[in-house]
């Protein structure tokens, strides 16, 4: 069942290969196989509990940081298992966006967005320094809001604006692929919108892989949804086929809103 | 009245009990050290004189103020390294282990040994390390009491920069790791930046507790009543020469020794104010 659910990717961003995430002895992940097209947004959607924050959590190796978690499987960029490589240099290709905007609150705008720079111990001239900010906040369409108040800390910010300066940072450091997890949930609309506007625009550069559990999103942004339930996937495709026609039964009942 | 007023009456009642109290110690501070002022003077802060033979009485506070302030400056400072790697040990590197809760426990268990068993240990333990190092004939002096006193105040710094510590909020944490930065650059450019007015709190606090700290201190510091000539000479504090001698205290003595304990308030209270104020500018 799940074999004719999977969509075929050639030459993926980021290819999963039979992922399993453990919370102690509870699988919360189960032998997950995809590969994310590049320059895509792919969504993971599920209800509550699902193991979707869980999945994207593994792909930057997050996990690690807790002794309680378990990841075993394959996670392959340009045919390298993010496992083999060191977990810093890994999350320097893949910025990470979090459900609620989490800017430095010791650090103004202009030092939160080359914040990678500086906890890599990469120095930058001023010159640069002040291009990559410019670029950064101009890619999130934030720059010409906060251009006279870089120095001002990020945190004095609106919501949407703060996250907004959150994905700036994340992009700072020129990753490949952006992992979101819920990173509207905290918004208003006018916020939300404008940010999945600035997803659209960001996937020419980068691969976003995004966590949802809002289905309209998903399908107003999403060129590939992925659905979970209890840590499986259940099933992956277009989103636009798997929103008008979906194969799996759960699938159906959760588009059609019978839980979740 | 209903229940509403009464709670409030009640609780307001509390406070102002409270202030009354307060003033009232500063009140009998203050009239019990006017005949000390009015004798000598500012010259009391100032003189290091310190005679009570009777007849020509002269008392200055001098050496005690800066017996206080000196061993409880090298108390901070002997305790800052360790309480600072206890705090970080136990609020980010084993935040929620069995082994951090353990050390946390006996930590605050130091916090409540009474004084005069820190006294007692410090006399019989410390004092004879003192003599074998070579510090003094007796190992009497400041340096033994700062020693003492840097191992009482451990558990107040320790324990309030731990907790502010583990307050950083986990998520600001992530965006760090997330960016590639590893635990040590995390612990630098976001757990102490972001906890750092908590943690100087906390050794404000302890640096107030350290001035007060008579106990252990009379059992170590020398009691002679000088300015102390090095770090290691012998000396007294204010806390101590009041224990000491307000027992066979009268007249002028006891008027000089109630002006000690008044500026040894007054000492603490700006002590305090202080912190407060650095605290109120780093927000």
């Amino acid at each position: 069942m799940i074999q004719d659910t999977i969509a075929e990717i050639k030459n993926p961003a980021l290819s999963i290969q039979d992922l399993c995430v453990y919370y102690d002895q509870n699988k919360a992940v189960k032998n997950v196989s995809v590969d994310i097209k590049k320059n895509t947004v792919t969504a993971i959607m599920g209800p509550s509990g699902c193991g979707k924050s869980t999945l994207l959590r593994a792909l930057n190796r997050m996990h690690e940081l807790y002794d309680n978690i378990r990841t075993e499987g394959k996670v392959l960029i340009h045919d390298q298992n993010i496992y083999d490589v060191p977990a810093i240099k890994l999350r320097r290709q893949m910025g990470m966006v979090f459900q609620r905007p989490n800017p430095f609150p010791t650090m103004s705008i202009y030092e939160n967005v080359i914040a990678g720079y500086k906890l890599n111990g990469i120095r930058l001239k001023k010159g640069e320094k002040d291009e990559v900010v410019e670029r950064s906040l101009r890619d999130v369409a934030l720059w010409d809001e906060v251009k006279d108040t870089l120095h001002k800390k990020g945190t004095f910010l609106s919501g949407g604006q703060q996250q907004r300066l959150c994905i700036a940072r994340a992009l700072a450091f020129g990753p490949e692929i952006i992992l979101m997890d819920e990173p509207t949930s905290a918004l208003d609309p006018i916020a939300t919108s404008k940010v999945e506007d600035l997803l659209v625009k960001l996937k020419e550069n980068y691969t976003i892989i995004l966590v949802t559990h809002n289905m309209t999103q998903a399908a107003r942004i999403s060129d590939y949804s992925l659905f979970m339930y209890l840590g499986e996937l259940v099933e992956y495709g277009k989103t636009k086929n798997m929103f008008t026609n979906p194969i799996d039964p759960r699938t159906e009942q959760y588009l059609t809103g019978k839980f979740g | 009245m209903n229940s509403d007023k009464i709670t409030k009456l009640v609780l307001s009642l509390g406070s102002f009990i409270l202030i009354i109290v307060a003033a009232g110690m500063v009140y009998s501070l203050v009239v019990g050290s006017i005949p000390a002022f009015k004798t000598f003077g500012f010259q009391f802060i100032f003189s290091n004189n310190w005679d009570p033979t009777s007849g020509k009485e002269n008392y200055g506070a001098l050496p005690f103020i800066a017996g206080t302030l000196i061993s409880s400056i090298l108390a901070l400072l002997i305790s800052l390294p360790l309480s600072f790697s206890t705090s970080l040990f136990l609020g980010e590197y084993f935040k929620g282990t069995r082994v951090a809760r353990i050390l946390s426990t006996l930590v605050d268990l130091l916090a409540g040994i009474p004084s005069i068993v820190y006294g007692l240990w410090g006399f019989y333990v410390l004092r004879p390390l003192m003599i074998e190092l070579g510090i003094g004939s007796q190992g009497f002096g400041v340096f033994t009491a700062s020693v003492i006193l840097a191992i009482m105040i451990i558990p107040y710094a320790t324990s309030l920069s731990n907790e502010i510590i583990s307050m950083v909020p986990n998520d600001l944490k992530e965006a760090a790791y997330s960016l590639g930065a590893t635990r040590l650059e995390v612990i630098q450019t976001v757990t102490i930046p972001n906890a750092h007015s908590g943690i100087i709190a906390g050794y404000i606090l302890s640096f107030g507790r350290a001035l007060g700290e008579t106990m252990a201190v009379t059992m170590l510091i020398g009691n002679s009543n000088k300015v102390p000539d090095s770090l290691f000479g012998t000396g007294n504090s204010m806390a101590s020469v009041i224990a000491n001698q307000f027992g066979e205290a009268d007249g002028l003595k006891l008027s000089a020794l109630i002006a000690i304990g008044l500026l040894l308030f007054v000492i603490t209270a700006l002590v305090n104010a202080l912190g407060k104020l650095i605290i109120k500018k780093m927000q």
